[in-house]
């Protein structure tokens, strides 16, 4: 059967709905009601370098906002640099899981194919003042570094005794729950240091204060991890977690927790078309409690350069330097996406240099007790999560073949049906009733019989005139 | 019953080549990364031919599959590669060693191991190994086979497989400990599918270990320390197979000193 490639629907920042974002770990400066439910992080790596980008959708006042997150170097002020939501957004968007159209042809017609398509910062160095310093270091706490960029003030801490760190912060009005003082102290002893941002109110308003910007950090070490113990710890439960990576080599993977391939390439009922958020939140879900929480879901597995469909263009070289893929050269490396199209094949002179990968874990402290340790391996084998809603032919078809081809639509149906069952665990009675609704009916369709779509059974006609 | 007292375990190698495929077809069930057949395949074919290509050379009269079979299993589960032909050649080059790099009349390097850390170092940019991929569930059913070969290779020298998870939990809840981490940390890194195989069917194989019981303890404890130094300080996610490759250097010097009886597969004529 042909079919037409029509309209390509991305889900675009699934977690968007969740309140706020970061790996680290929010604390609140008064006692606002902080959640931490979905973090949107973007790792650049290659070599020994790295480039950390967190979203930063935090959605209560803005002097409430502060974050603590541990890094394995000291960060100097040039280090740090506010980045921009957008080419986040278009990023989530590139790599989101789809819901792909295709349409039945003319079961009539020979088949000729056809194809539509669808769809920095100014940074400012300030001491930290003495009498700060002073009262840090009683408290055994010393910090390395203070500055300001963009909106936010920036500590760069380390520290000798948890206890010290615990209380300085507390003073200092960082508002920590209890428990944290074990892990705090775990980080300091494998000499890690702490990143330690609030909102400096003025430069929030200067910068025209509707939102914040995402931080970014560049630094150099042997590390390649992402932090999540101390996020657990002031969260209510499970947590959601998109880690984005880029890389020159190819898909990043955890290598102290498993990796699973979130469901794909399924045929699913046309009504999910207008619920595809729901759908896949469900799916998700079902796919959590199949691994017991345990696993980091791939969603997206792909070289840069191309797409197919395409959920979004691929991100051009300037963007992907931004974001930290500085081996990038942008001459060469841009990719020039046509507009609206949905499909990006590989150009000629070989791969982009850089492979993205999309990762989304559910966590919670039970389920990842440890840090996530990440490596960098050389598989460029492409991976999406993609959708299909196959819409049969509308018009009415009389020949032949039309009424093999009604025969078979209410099987098809009913295989749709049942995937999207077991993919969701919606009630397949419900999903049936739905897909009636729609226009996708169990009952053999007329035509069937007589192959002209009055209706009547085939030998009615024979004798009539 | 028969089967297995006749075939299983008239030869350890016999139940370990078991365990291995078992563990081969879990994954394959069960793992979205699982090696695919065909590179099963190359592996395989690869591994036995150059075993048979050496014995011929060689001019060795009686031909042993189940060595290579094991080291290519082992390969199979662990070695990654973005390029198809690195696979054969991995298993060739497991082959190679044992034939070429001997001190003494045995051979240094545990054979699927120096392939595995021969491909790291030479061809940084393609090969690597995945040990997050099992999920608990595999885990446990291929600890408790692993257990079960321990137990029925008493005659063997499976102990250094103990010897070294041993000496490597202790590591890790030392750790933990220290950094006054939760326990679920060291249970949760306790839980690798790769540890095992490396514990099993790597540093326990009998022909490149010492033959005494305390060279074979002070063997296993130096691989544990030198892993975790390069896991912990240096970050080396692949530690441990750097670190039995670099000990096993040692064998000939433990060897000198505590002197014990060679090894010899039980059902074998002439050890390879």
């Amino acid at each position: 059967m042909i079919k037409y490639f029509l309209t390509v629907m991305a889900l675009i920042a699934f977690s968007a709905t969740h309140a706020q974002a970061f790996c680290g770990f929010y604390v609140a400066k008064a006692d606002a009601d902080l959640f931490n439910e979905a973090s949107k992080v973007v790792m650049a790596r290659h070599d020994d370098r790295t480039v950390m980008t967190m979203a930063n959708d935090f959605q209560g006042d803005v002097k409430d906002f502060a974050i603590v997150i541990p890094v394995p170097t000291i960060v100097k002020k040039s280090q740090v640099n506010v980045g921009d939501n957008k080419v986040i957004d278009h990023l989530d968007a590139y790599t989101a899981p789809r819901l792909v159209e295709y349409f039945d042809s003319d079961p009539c017609q020979q088949f000729e194919m056809m194809e539509m398509m669808a769809a920095d910062s100014m940074v400012r160095r300030g001491a930290a003042p003495k009498a700060l310093m002073r009262k840090a270091k009683k408290l055994g706490v010393t910090i390395e570094e203070s500055y300001s960029v963009g909106e936010y003030d920036i500590l760069i801490l380390s520290a000798k005794q948890s206890d010290g760190l615990f209380t300085w912060l507390n003073q200092e009005g960082y508002k920590l729950p209890k428990g944290v003082t074990k892990i705090l102290n775990s980080y300091i002893k494998q000499d890690m240091k702490f990143f330690v941002a609030k909102v400096n109110l003025k430069e929030f308003e200067k910068e025209g204060g509707t939102f914040l910007r995402p931080l970014q950090v560049a630094y150099e070490s042997d590390k390649f991890m992402l932090p999540v113990r101390l996020g657990t710890l002031n969260s209510k439960g499970p947590q959601d977690l998109l880690l984005f990576t880029l890389t020159k080599n190819g898909r990043v993977e955890p290598t102290n927790y498993r990796t699973t391939k979130i469901p794909t390439g399924d045929n699913i009922p046309l009504f999910v078309k207008d619920e595809f958020g729901e759908f896949y939140k469900a799916m998700f879900d079902k796919q959590v409690k199949k691994n017991n929480m345990k696993t980091v879901m791939l969603e997206y597995a792909w070289d840069m350069a191309w797409c197919d469909p395409c959920a979004a263009d691929p991100l051009p070289a300037k963007d992907l330097k931004k974001l930290g893929a500085w081996w990038l050269d942008e001459q060469r490396d841009n990719v020039q996406p046509m507009p609206n199209q949905r499909r990006i094949m590989p150009p000629r002179g070989g791969a982009v240099n850089v492979f993205a990968t999309r990762m989304h874990v559910r966590y919670t402290a039970d389920s990842f007790p440890e840090d996530i340790a990440l490596q960098v391996t050389d598989d460029r084998e492409n991976f999406q999560g993609r959708y299909v809603m196959q819409h049969p032919f509308k018009d009415e078809a009389s020949c032949s073949a039309a009424g093999d081809y009604y025969k078979k639509l209410p099987k098809r149906f009913e295989k749709e049906a049942k995937t999207l069952a077991s993919l969701t665990g919606w009630n397949i009675n419900d999903i049936r009733k739905k897909m009636e609704e729609n226009g996708q009916s169990f009952k053999v369709k007329s035509g069937t019989t007589n192959n002209l779509g009055d209706g009547k059974p085939w030998y009615e006609n024979m004798w009539n005139d | 019953m028969k089967f297995i007292k006749d075939t299983l375990l008239k030869d350890a190698r016999h139940f370990q080549i078991a365990t291995l495929s078992a563990l081969l077809v879990l994954l394959l069930i069960w793992s979205d990364f699982a090696p695919k057949l065909h590179v099963v395949a190359l592996v395989l074919s690869a591994t036995l031919f150059t075993q048979l290509i050496f014995f011929k050379i060689f001019k060795i009269p009686s031909i042993d599959y189940r060595s290579p079979l094991i080291t290519s299993l082992s390969l199979c589960l662990l070695f990654k590669t973005n390029l198809i032909w690195l696979y054969p050649l991995a298993g060739a080059a497991a082959i190679a060693t044992k034939f070429f790099v001997r001190f003494d009349g045995k051979h240094l390097f545990n054979p699927a191991n120096a392939a595995i850390v021969l491909g790291l170092l030479f061809m940084p940019n393609n090969v690597w190994v995945s040990p997050g991929q099992w999920g608990s569930a595999v885990w446990f059913i291929f600890a408790l086979l692993c257990l079960a070969v321990v137990v029925l290779n008493r005659s063997g020298r499976a102990d250094i497989a103990l010897f070294f998870l041993g000496s490597w939990f202790a590591l890790l809840f030392a750790r933990a400990f220290w950094l006054g981490d939760p326990l679920d940390i060291p249970l949760h890194n306790a839980q690798s599918g790769a540890l095992l195989i490396f514990a099993f069917f790597m540093i326990s194989d009998p022909m490149t270990t010492p033959d005494h019981r305390i060279g074979r303890f002070i063997f296993a404890l130096v691989v544990a320390v030198a892993a975790y130094v390069m896991q912990y300080v240096f970050q080396i996610r692949e530690a441990i197979f750097y670190a039995l490759f670099l000990v096993c250097l040692m064998t000939p010097i433990i060897d000198y000193f505590l002197k014990d009886s060679r090894y010899r597969w039980s059902s074998q004529g002439r050890k390879t």
